[in-house]
This record gives structure tokens, C-alpha cells and sequence, in this order.
């Protein structure tokens, strides 16, 4: 290149001579740059957003599922397949701390739903049946009265903690403690008269407003002890996950060991492709979150960086018309003294510059609108993050020189080639 | 001998029928003489310019510029002629549109390999041509006229031995043709040697010799007597 910088001001010159039509032209390559800055911080922006989540519910955490499944992918009960496999007898042997030194916490956990009724006051929530251990797996704030204990959760006493939402439509006047709850008991068949069969509860508890954790809205929710919930509430004999604390993040591989020791021990299993349960730790529900949101990325990358083809095509086009318009620029030129490489890089240089100011400007408009969106997300009430990945960055800044150099070669060498006469008396 | 033509033959290739539009062709410049080629439509007079401007190659024949036989010479090496020796003034000026009369006699020295004082170069041709208070004036914005005299800035910015103009005052009315030929007319007295194409016999008398072509073939080959020549003076527009 003769005199690089001489070039570009010429060329920049020679399209500011069209500012329409350039912008036009350029137009899909800043909807296809900005569509990929969009899609990877989206992408980021709700991966963070699902970790975040997670986390909330606490770390150190392991948890166990009935059913065998593989550990990249998402455990079977995900499905809806309900799996008998794990028992109460399976959660008391891992309560034992013979069996697992470093637990500091068990919890059994079976969930439902059911229609609560206080007074003339009634709601349908959910109904989490647990254990008193609870609050010392999960962080626990209370508004009012406190967690059941180990005890009143062992014993299955009629007790029951409310929380927000589900406290404040019971209760709309406050003063819930030691009131009377009563649970309509499940009923799979929708002619019994479910009035006989309704469960009195004492509230000893509501928690404070918590949000959404786990997408769930961690509000609507009721906590009553297990032992009363599976056998009575339910009518069924078996677990549906079983959670456990481990006292230091280090021990929390060992602790998985030590489970899935014990829980063959108590299924009679030796060989662990006959597994019946699934034991899993947060890292590894990290990992298949972090595999799904990876996969949508690519693919949603993918789309974008089609419509900046779509966007290259759109260039050769316009290019193409251009050098057909200015074919007595062009012979007028080589009249002049350009040579074939001259005319072939003037064009090239337009058709680079063009779709770099088209990365540019879409990278901006990119970064805005991901600005924008994080505000609203975070306006709607969830924990989002504004990232923008200096790779998407880069990556755009060289596809649309790319998409430059690849859709203005053509173009280029048909002008580079045009006849100095022909081209001249061009009308 | 500044242009030297041995026999050149032009023929074009339309599909398979060939046309032969030059026959053997013998011409000789001197360098600073002022000739007019002239010819009806179709005679051959624009593609003889166009050789003898390097915007062609001769089918057959000699062309010899400045002494050297430019047969073997590279499609760049022919670029780099027309850009430092010959200076082209066309019928419809081709100037860029939307860009101001100084870049577009500026335009030859960005293709050249000479760097400096491309400015100042294109000022010095603007003035030669009475433009010097025209310089940022956007190309569509001043008259045919003076358009034609930016061309023919642009054609002197590169200091050429020749300039071919090819009928320049074809598309101006009388007055301001009559400025544009006196300003070949200064051009030639200042030593450069001029080619003229024309159709009008008013616009070749301002040269000094007139080389008449038919047909492909030169058939008359005349120097201009003085008394004969006509003299046209700047008029303001």
C-alpha cells in the first residue's frame, strides 16, 4: 500500500459523499453485530442470573435424588417421573454420623400442594415437609416466632411455619402466631369430600419477605414437619430428595462418597451401575446449567452470525450497484493513472470501511441495548448482571472486516477489470 | 519525434466479427506542436486518441513515445504514462461529483508516485485555468465552463509533455469554448504539446496542423498557415 493513510482518508471521504446510502448499506451488518454483542451478554447475563440462584440456596450443599441418572444431564425427577427408590430409613442412615462424619445437617424433603385455610381466609400453596434440620442447611430469617425444632419436626407435631405471601393472605391483620391452620389433605380422587379430611396446624413461624430463589417464588411456600407430611398430607411411604450440609467445601466430595457408600450399603447394591439414586452436588448443578446455557449461546451465536452473512450479501450487493454507477469514475481514473491494483483496493477499502463502521457502530448500539436490558431485568426485580465479553468484542470487530474483505473482493476485481474506454463512455 | 505511430493497426473483436477501425496508421508529433485530429463519426479519430493515449493497445504497429517502443511495456507501466505524461480533457469532463474542485484536480497526484505538495501542485492548475477562487466549490455547484476548465487543472497538475483533449468545447456553448481553447492556446505557447480531437473545423483551425482521417486511414495531413489559424480570447463567465 502506497500511502495507507492517505487511503483511508479518501475512501472514508468518498462515503461520506453518500452518507444514506453508506448507512444503508451497512445497516444489516449493525443489526448483525449488535444481534451477537446482545445474544452473548443476554447470555452471560442469565447464565450469572441462574448461578446466582442457585447459590442462594447456600453452598457446601449436597443433595440426593431417587433414580439413576447421567451427571452431565439433569436428574430424571426433572422429567416428572416420580421414583420410589429413597426412603425415610435411607435418610436416617445418613442422619447417623457414624455413617457421615463431616453432615452437619440431613434433610428429607417431600413437597406438595395443598389449600390452606384459617378462618374464613383460605390459599393454595405449596407444602414443603421437612425436617427441623432445615434451617441449618437453608438460611432461615424469621419475621415472626421461629423454625420448628428437630424435635416437634421428628415427632411430628402439628406445627406449621407461614411464609410471606402465604402469611400476610391468612392473616391479613398480622398476629399469626399460635393461630390454627387447617391443610385439606390431598385427595387423588375428586369426589371424596374433602372437608372430613383437613389437618389442624399450629403456626410457630413466618419468615421474612425472601423473592425468588431457585425460580421459585420462595414466599408462597409453607413448611410443615416431615413425618406428618408424607404419612398423612400425602399418603405415600416414600422421598422425594434428601439434602444434605457438609461442614467444609473441601469434605464435600468425600461427603458424596460417603452417601453413596451408605445408601448401597442400605440398598444391597454392588455394582454401581445398578445405582437407584443420584447424589449431586452444587459444582455438578453448576456445570449442567452452565452446559445448557453454553449450547443455547452457540446456537443463538450461530443465528446472529447468519444474519451477518446475510448482511456480507447485502454489501456485495450494494457494492456491486456501486461500481456500475461509478463506472466512469472508474475509467476516468484509470485515464488518469490509477492502476488495476489502485481501483481493486479503493473498493476493496470502501467495502472494509463500510462494514467496520457497521461493526463498530453495532457493537455500540450492541453494548447499549444489553445496558438497557440489564436495567430493566434488574428494574423487574431479578439479580442480573451487565456483562459484555471482550471476546464478542473482538470476534465482531473481526467478522465485519472479514465480511468486508470476503463480500468487497468480488466487486473489487470487476472493477479493477473494467475497460478504461468502455468505461468512459459509459452511460 | 515526441509521438512517433509506425502502421498501427486497431482492429475490434465483436463476438467473432472483426472490425478493422484503424488501417495502418503513420503519424508523426513533434513535441510542442499543436494538432487537430479531425474526422467525421465513425472515421477512427476516437480510437486513434485512445491509442496514442495509451487508454488502448494497437493490434499491429509500432508506437514509439518519447523515442521508446511501448509494445512490451506493462499495463502499469502504461498506467504511470498516462498519469506523468499526458494529461486527458474529455466532452463531458468527468469530474466526481459531490466532491470540491480542489480534490478533483488532485486527483491525478494521488496515483502518483510524487508526494509532496499535492495542494499546492493542484492550487498553481487552478490558477493556470482562472480558477484560483473556486477551490472549495463542490463540482455540481459551478458552471459547464468552468467545469471543463477543472479538467483541464486536472490534466496540468502532473506537469504532462501532452494533453488530448477530446472535443472539450463539445458541451459548452461558444463563449465558454472560446475561453477553454485559449487556454490551450496559452498551454501550447508555454510548450506543451497539444492534441486536439474535433469534428468542428471552427475549433481545429486553433491548431497549428490538422490531420484529417476517413475510414480508418489518414487522408490528409496539413500544417496551418497563421494567417488561417484562428485565436478565440478568454471570455468571463
Amino acid at each position: 500500500m502506497r500511502n495507507f493513510l492517505s487511503d483511508i482518508k479518501v475512501t472514508i471521504k468518498n462515503l461520506l459523499a453518500r452518507k444514506g446510502r453508506s448507512f444503508l448499506t451497512i445497516l444489516g451488518i449493525i443489526i448483525g453485530v449488535s444481534g451477537v454483542i446482545i445474544i452473548i451478554s443476554l447470555g452471560a447475563g442469565a447464565q450469572s442470573l441462574v448461578l446466582g440462584q442457585i447459590t442462594k440456596l447456600g453452598t457446601n450443599l449436597i443433595g440426593v435424588l431417587p433414580g439413576k441418572s447421567n451427571e452431565n444431564g439433569p436428574p430424571t425427577a426433572v422429567f416428572g417421573v416420580q421414583i420410589k427408590t429413597l426412603t425415610l430409613n435411607d435418610a436416617n442412615a445418613l442422619k447417623n454420623i457414624n455413617n457421615v462424619p463431616h453432615a452437619t445437617a440431613v434433610a428429607a424433603f417431600v413437597n406438595g400442594s395443598a389449600t390452606l385455610i384459617a378462618g374464613r381466609e383460605s390459599v393454595d400453596t405449596s407444602v414443603v415437609s421437612t425436617d427441623g434440620t432445615y434451617p441449618k442447611i437453608q438460611n432461615v430469617d424469621m419475621a415472626k416466632g421461629q423454625f420448628f425444632t428437630e424435635e416437634e419436626g421428628n415427632s411430628g407435631s402439628n406445627v406449621i411455619v407461614l411464609g410471606y405471601d402465604v402469611a400476610t393472605s391468612l392473616f391479613p391483620n398480622g398476629d399469626e402466631l399460635g393461630q390454627i391452620v387447617k391443610i385439606k389433605i390431598s385427595n387423588n380422587n375428586p369426589a371424596s369430600n374433602s372437608d372430613v379430611g383437613s389437618i389442624p396446624f399450629r403456626v410457630v413461624g413466618v419468615q421474612k419477605k425472601i423473592g425468588t430463589a431457585a425460580f421459585q417464588n420462595q414466599d408462597d411456600q409453607v413448611f410443615i414437619p416431615f413425618i406428618i407430611g408424607q404419612r398423612q398430607l400425602l399418603g405415600i411411604d416414600y422421598v422425594q430428595f434428601i439434602r444434605i450440609k457438609v461442614d467444609d467445601a473441601a469434605n464435600v466430595k468425600m461427603t458424596m462418597e460417603d452417601v453413596t457408600r451408605v445408601l448401597r450399603e442400605q440398598h444391597n447394591i454392588k455394582n454401581p451401575n445398578d445405582d437407584d439414586f443420584d447424589v449431586r452436588d452444587l459444582a455438578n448443578a453448576i456445570k449442567v446449567l452452565t452446559n445448557i446455557t453454553g449450547t443455547l449461546n452457540i446456537f443463538l451465536s450461530l443465528m446472529a452470525a447468519i444474519s451477518l452473512v446475510v448482511g456480507g450479501i447485502g454489501i456485495m450487493n450494494i457494492m456491486l450497484v456501486t461500481v456500475s454507477e461509478r463506472t466512469r469514475e472508474i475509467g476516468l481514473r484509470k485515464a488518469i493513472g490509477a492502476t488495476r491494483k489502485n481501483i481493486r483496493s479503493q473498493f476493496l477499502f470502501e467495502s472494509i470501511i463500510l462494514t467496520l463502521s457497521g461493526g463498530i457502530i453495532g457493537i455500540v448500539a450492541g453494548i447499549l441495548i444489553s445496558y438497557l436490558i440489564a436495567i430493566g431485568a434488574r428494574f423487574a426485580g431479578y439479580d442480573w448482571a451487565f456483562i459484555i465479553s471482550p471476546i464478542a468484542i473482538f470476534l465482531a470487530v473481526f467478522v465485519s472486516i472479514l465480511t468486508g474483505v470476503v463480500f468487497g473482493l468480488y466487486p473489487a476485481i470487476k472493477a479493477a477489470k473494467l475497460d478504461p474506454i468502455v468505461a468512459l463512455h459509459y452511460e | 519525434m515526441l509521438i512517433e505511430l509506425k502502421n498501427i493497426v486497431k482492429n475490434y473483436d465483436n463476438g467473432g466479427i472483426i472490425t478493422r477501425v484503424l488501417h495502418g496508421v503513420n503519424l508523426g508529433v513533434e513535441d510542442g506542436e499543436f494538432i487537430a485530429i479531425i474526422g467525421p463519426s465513425g472515421s477512427g479519430k476516437s480510437t486513434l486518441m485512445h491509442t496514442i493515449g495509451f487508454l488502448d493497445r494497437p493490434t499491429e504497429g509500432d508506437y514509439l513515445f518519447n523515442g521508446e517502443n511501448t509494445k512490451d511495456f506493462t499495463d502499469d507501466e502504461l498506467a504511470r504514462i498516462r498519469n506523468e505524461r499526458i494529461g486527458f480533457v474529455f466532452q463531458s469532463f468527468n469530474l466526481l461529483p459531490r466532491t470540491t474542485v480542489l480534490d478533483n484536480v488532485m486527483l491525478p497526484l494521488f496515483y502518483s508516485t510524487n508526494k509532496k505538495g499535492h495542494e499546492h501542485k493542484a492550487k498553481v492548475a487552478l490558477e493556470a485555468v482562472g480558477l484560483g477562487d473556486r477551490l472549495q466549490f463542490m463540482s455540481n455547484q459551478i458552471s459547464g465552463g468552468q467545469k471543463q476548465r477543472v479538467a483541464i487543472a486536472r490534466a496540468l497538475v502532473c506537469d504532462p509533455k501532452v494533453i488530448f483533449a477530446d472535443e472539450p468545447t463539445g458541451n459548452l456553448d461558444s463563449k465558454s469554448g472560446s475561453t477553454v481553447m485559449h487556454i490551450l492556446e496559452k498551454l501550447n505557447k508555454e510548450g506543451r504539446t497539444i492534441i486536439l480531437v474535433t469534428h468542428d473545423m471552427n475549433v481545429a483551425l486553433h491548431a497549428k496542423r490538422i490531420v484529417t482521417i476517413r475510414d480508418g486511414e489518414i487522408v490528409k495531413d496539413q500544417p496551418i498557415p497563421e494567417s488561417e489559424r484562428v485565436h478565440s480570447k478568454a471570455v468571463s463567465d
